[in-house]
Formats: C-alpha cells, structure tokens, sequence
C-alpha cells in the first residue's frame, strides 16, 4: 500500500476536531508524529474496511497542545515520543514518562508502584538470562499473581531516524534492513515503496513476486522459530529441538535467493539485486515442500498434548476491545478476532489473490499459537503459487529510481511477519528527507505484552512474551 | 506418546557431521571478499570507495584495502567496480585475533590471519569448558539470532563444551552483538565486571567490532574495542552460524574444518 500526496494538499484540522475525528469514527491510528520543519503534527490513520489512507495534519503553534490520549488511548506513545524527542508537551497526558530515555530530556520518571506490607516488586534486565535484545522489566506482585508490568525500553536506541534526515544516502538502506534484523525485508520493502512511489518508478511483476516470496519466507522462518520457542517456554522439547533446526532451514532458503539468511541486499528501490532460474525455482520449491512436511510433524506433535493446551489455554488475554482501543496490529489483532492485514485489505493489485488471512478470536497464547500455524500453512501455499507465477513472469526490468518529488508525503505500509509496518517519508524542496518517521509493529503492540500479564502468575511472562516476541531494537529505533 | 516417538523417527538424526565434514553454505552465501590486482584500476578509480556505506573499502596508496571489521558484506563495492575485480568467495572463516589483522591491505595482506587459540593458561582452564554470557547492546537482532541458532540441533554447540549461560557468574567470558548503545554502555561494563576472572571478551559482527552502519552516531559508544580488550573478532552483518562457530573453535585450539 502506498499513498502520496503534496504538503500543501493535506488538509488542516484544529486540534478539538481532530480528536473527534478520531473519536467517532473510531479511527486506526497507523503514525502520530511531530514535523519540525512546518510545526505540525501529523496523523496517519487507516481505514482497514475500505482500504483507504486518511492524513490529516494540526498546527502546533506553542510548545503545549492538549493531549489526545484521554479521549484516544492509541496516541499514548506517540505522544511521549512527540514529548521525548521535540520538547513538545501534551498537557493532561495521563503518564508522559519517556519513551527510549534520549539524553536527560524529561529526566528520572519513577516505576509504578503498588504499595503494601505483603505486596512485592520483581525486576527483571536490560540484560536478559539468554540470547535476546535488552529490555526492563518491573513487576509488580503479590504472591505469584501480577498485577501490573512495566516495561521499560530504550536500550537499543541507535539514532537511525535523526540519521535518515538529509537522505537518502549510501547508509539509508542497511538503516532499513537493521532497524529490527529479523524484519529486514519487510522494512526494507516498505522502504522501497515510498521511495519508488516519490520517483514514480513501478516494478515489474517478477520483482514483485520474488519480493512477495522473501517476505512470506521471513515470516515462516520467524513463526517457526516462535512455535519452537513456545512449546520449549512450557516445557515441550520435542517441537522446541525440531523448530530450531526449521527455522535455520527457512533462513537458508532466504540465502539460496540471495546469500543472506535475513535477506540483506535482496531488495533495492527500483528492483531486486537477485533472480531466480528455472533450475532454481524447481529447487526451491523442492527444498520448501520437504521443510514444510517437517515443520507441519513439528507443529502437530504440539497440539496433541494436553500439558501444552493446558498451559496455552487461557493464558495471557488480550481482548478484542483492547485491541481496538489501544491500536495493536498485526497477529496480536488478529488473535482477537479483528480482520486487520495489510496484505488483504489495503490494494496491491494482484499480488495477494491467492492469500487467505487467518483469524482466531479468544486472545490468548493459545489463540497466538494457532495463527501462526494457520498464518504459516497460509504462506506456504502462497510461496507456492508465487514460485509458479514466478516461471512464467517477464525477466527482471531494473530502474533505478531519479530525484524524489520535492515538498511530498509518502506513506507506505507491509504487513510484516509481526504486524503492520508503516513508514512516513516528506521530502524538503530538493527532494531530500525532511522527516522519516518508521513504525515497528512493536511500537503499537509492547503495550499488548504488559496488559496480558494482568492477573497471570509471574511464572507465565516467559510463555506470554514469547507468545508476542516484539522487537526491541524496532520501537527504539 | 506414540505420535512424538513417531515423529522423532521421522524428524532424523540432523546434527551435522562437522568439523569432520565441511557445511555446505549456499552458493550466494557472502563471504571473504578477494580483490584482484591485476583488474583493479586503482590508480584512476576509487569507485568502490565512493560507494561504501560503512568506509570499509580504501584505495590508498593507490592499492585497495578492506576492513572486514567495517564490511557489511552488501555487494554494493563489487558491484561499482568496473573491471569486476572484487568479489565475494564462499569462505566463512573470518574470525581474528587482532583488528588489525581483520584489514585486508596489499600487498601482502590479502590474506586473511585467522584467529589464533587461546595463551597455554588459558586453554588450560577453557579449552574444554566454555561458558559465555551474551550480551546484546543495540544488535539489531540478527547477530543474535545467528548465535542462538548454534544451540539448535544443527550446530549443537554443547558438543564442543561450549555454552551460553543465564549469569555472568556462571560464565568464564562475555559474547558481545551490537554497536554497543550509550543507554547500553552502564549495563554491558557491569555485566563484564561481574564475570569471574581471566575472562575472554568476544566482539560478533560489523557493529560490535567497529560500531559497523552505526559508527559515528553519537548515540552508540562504536563498538567494544574502545571499552574493553576483545580476544576475538567475528565479522558479519551478520556472521554466518558457521563463521562464529568458526572462530570459537580456533579460540579453543579445537578441530575446525
């Protein structure tokens, strides 16, 4: 999806009306952001029945505004971003703590805190006890039950948006593939598309395609790596052992396209760096059809165990309203029921035709397990069909993209393997970037995380994170 | 019960036969680059320089160098050159000792000195025996997910007495991802005091080693080098599963292929 228009074309809207706006159409709030050259605000929702993009933009004429977030939950943290990053004070905000803890701005907020003789507080990183990205963590407890987490991010804060300013430049794509390393093709598609909507080049069918194809592959490598993840957080270690080695294969099916597991240097504004030959295609489909037969014996294996149901039943429930209320996206909605997918709801011509999006509604590990089985067989067969397409589609037709529409904004949304990845470029009056601004599914889901630890034993985090796996490095940017 | 004894049967035996058996990478699988002197043009044309995001690639003194400490491995330089003189060889064993041996500079350079074991007292207490302590400080989550994957059935990393360990106090070094992120810098600095000496600090992939496509952002300290002393340097963007194992195995004074 993609939707460019010219700055002066986006119309105004005062603050009260926005937040009506907002308020009664029950808006999707896809980006919130502050633009510092023209001090406006701009908001980014979408329209997931019809499949349209809506911009609206407010002046911001002091360093106050009236916060959105008691009206509207889902601007929670884009308006602590706004506040962290341009000093800019959404007054009545109901907890305007920072957000990637940038140098001393806002400076020491306290955790919250539930006092009490036989009350107690569990805090858990940055570093974690494996092999994972910094987080912290503050529970708070009584007994085994918590009733409240916090989550406190902002270790990986590298500064990728402060650099993309003045772009594009030779760093600006490895910036997109490493903003979360395990999303890199999603990001960088994303990426592509806005810079080729802004320089009006169209990809052929065949890039298309093998784009298509590195994206579904990202998706079952990481899939597969959570169910194994899952089953090994309750203790089943047949599916745990099995995953682990799937997982690689996917990531290898990756580096058979183009030489790197994460599919770094596949894609390139303008086209693809990597073809596939008859012979190639063959192979892979060969090499897709025996992974998948062990994958589907791995998965299997998981849901005729009572233990695993038992654990994954019920644990760690988001609800539908939630959902809604607070903007998640991606698997984490659909686990409640809301038909919520880029892929098939906003247009990407044909591409997408043979895709079916799954949906489970009771919210809960259990109901996130199950989609990403179902998500995984849906990819699969998509693979499948694409590779297909693949044999009979025109040869690759590079172009390589010329100077950016000056004084633009493009948005351009890819649903990744976590949810939806949303990217807002506006240009200055040279065609350079003015404000890059990226959303990380995480970014709207880490809140998810913390609400369904309410009311859960501490013993189940490990299970109802894995459950998410959000990106730490993708919401610090 | 009967179904995951079935499935087990089914599933194999699929830890590979490494190191007594090479791994088979894919055929575009990214790794030591060459350069040949003889097609290189260096003395009219820096053009692989010009596109290097990280300035990994040289042409000083007329004679190009790469800092494989810098290189994302992108294709971007080979790709520029006219006279196609750099490529990328299937060789995935990259890990050093040194950074400066990491530098690929002619004319006697263009080979690689790969990483040497470990001093005899050392080898003595961790030749058999590993255990490490990752840390991730501002990786992107692919470093760390390459290093996870050598505990899966595959790598099976424990068979070579290697281990990653859930405490600094349990572990004998520290294995390190990431630019290393000034929010990060407090947390990785205790996390190494922690651990009970003499201990063995790692530095895995681009960004750790040099700060990699993040270097010279003030919000990341540009690798581990300037912290604390590194004993071994894995390149990558990220490093292969292989490369890693690679270098751990060359640390150890163990069999590698």
């Amino acid at each position: 999806m993609i939707y460019k228009t010219k700055i002066s074309q986006i119309p105004l809207l005062p603050l009260g009306a926005l937040k009506n706006e907002l308020v009664k159409k029950e808006k999707r709030l896809s980006a919130l952001f502050f633009h510092p050259a023209d001090r406006h605000l701009y908001v980014v929702c979408s329209d997931d029945e019809k499949g349209e993009l809506s911009l609206v933009k407010t002046p911001i004429e002091t360093y106050r505004y009236e916060s959105l977030t008691p009206a509207y939950p889902a601007a929670h943290l884009f308006e602590r971003e706004i506040l962290e990053t341009h000093q800019i004070v959404p007054e009545n905000h109901p907890w305007p703590k920072p957000v990637r803890y940038l140098k001393d701005l806002i400076g020491d907020t306290n955790f919250y805190r539930i006092e009490g003789l036989e009350s107690h507080e569990v805090a858990v990183g940055p570093v974690h006890a494996g092999v994972i990205e910094p987080g912290h963590f503050r529970f708070q407890c009584h007994g085994e039950t918590v009733y409240h987490l916090e989550i406190s991010l902002g270790y990986q804060h590298r500064g990728i948006e402060k650099k993309l300013i003045g772009g594009p430049s030779l760093r600006t794509l490895p910036y997109m593939e490493t903003l979360a390393g395990d999303t890199s093709i999603g990001h960088a598609w994303a990426f592509c598309k806005n810079i080729e909507s802004l320089s009006n080049v169209v990809v052929g069918e065949r890039e298309n395609l093998l784009r298509a194809i590195m994206l579904e592959l990202e998706r079952l490598a990481n899939h597969t790596g959570d169910m194994g993840a899952l089953a090994g957080d309750v203790g089943f270690l047949p599916t745990l052992s099995y995953c682990g080695r799937l997982r690689g294969d996917y990531l290898n099916m990756s580096a058979f396209i183009c030489g790197s597991r994460f599919g770094r240097g596949m894609l390139k504004p303008g086209g693809v760096s990597f073809d596939l030959s008859l012979d190639q295609i063959k192979e892979l489909e060969l090499k897709l059809d025996n992974v998948f037969k062990d994958t589907k014996g791995a998965i299997n294996v998981l849901w005729h165990s009572n233990m695993v149901l038992n654990r994954f039943e019920g644990t760690g429930v988001i609800t539908q309203k939630e959902a809604r209320d607070l903007g998640f996206v991606g698997m984490v909605a659909r686990s409640t029921g809301l038909n919520l997918d880029v892929r098939k709801n906003f247009d990407h011509g044909d591409l997408y035709n043979d895709l079916s999006i799954a949906v489970c509604d009771s919210g809960d590990v259990f109901a996130r397990a199950t989609l990403r089985w179902l998500e995984m067989k849906n990819s699969y067969t998509f693979i499948k069909s694409a590779l297909n397409k693949l044999k009979k589609a025109p040869p690759l037709n590079p172009i390589k993209p010329g100077p950016l529409e000056s004084d633009s904004l493009a948005v351009s949304l890819v649903e990744g393997w976590r949810g939806e990845i949303c990217h807002v470029n506006i240009t200055n009056s040279v065609g350079m970037f003015s404000t890059y601004k990226v959303i990380d599914p995480s970014f709207h889901n880490w809140t998810a995380l913390a609400l369904s630890l309410r009311n859960q034993e501490i013993s189940d985090f490990p299970l109802c994170n894995k459950s998410f796996n959000l990106s730490y490095c993708g919401h610090d940017l | 019960m009967l179904d995951v004894l079935r499935e087990r049967f089914k599933q194999k035996k699929r830890t590979s036969a490494y190191p007594k058996k090479p791994v088979q990478l894919s055929e575009r699988f990214r790794g030591r680059p060459q350069i040949d002197l003889n097609l290189c043009k260096s003395t009219e044309c820096v053009e692989c320089e010009k596109v290097c995001p990280t300035g990994a690639i040289t042409c000083k003194d007329q004679k190009p160098s790469i800092d494989l400490g810098k290189c994302l491995f992108c294709l971007e330089c080979s790709k520029a050159c006219p006279t196609q003189a750099i490529s990328f060889t299937n060789d995935y064993r990259l890990a050093t000792s040194r950074r400066s041996d990491l530098v690929l500079s002619a004319p006697d350079h263009y080979e690689l000195k790969k990483a040497q074991a470990l001093k005899k007292e050392m080898l003595r207490l961790y030749g058999r025996s590993l255990k490490l302590r990752q840390i991730s400080a501002a990786g992107c989550n692919a470093c760390e997910a390459d290093t996870n994957v050598l505990g899966t059935l595959f790598f099976d990393l424990s068979r070579f007495g290697i281990q990653i360990v859930a405490s600094p106090r349990h572990a004998d070094g520290i294995l390190v991802t990431g630019p290393v992120s000034k929010n990060m810098e407090v947390a990785l600095r205790k996390t190494y005091e922690a651990v009970p000496g003499p201990r063995i600090v790692i530095a895995t992939g681009a960004c750790a080693i040099s700060g990699g496509i993040f270097s010279g952002h003030e919000e990341t300290c540009g690798g581990l080098d300037a912290m604390i002393p590194v004993d071994l340097y894995i390149p990558g963007c990220p490093p292969h599963p292989m490369t890693i194992l690679d270098g751990l195995l060359r640390l150890l004074s163990q069999k590698t292929n």
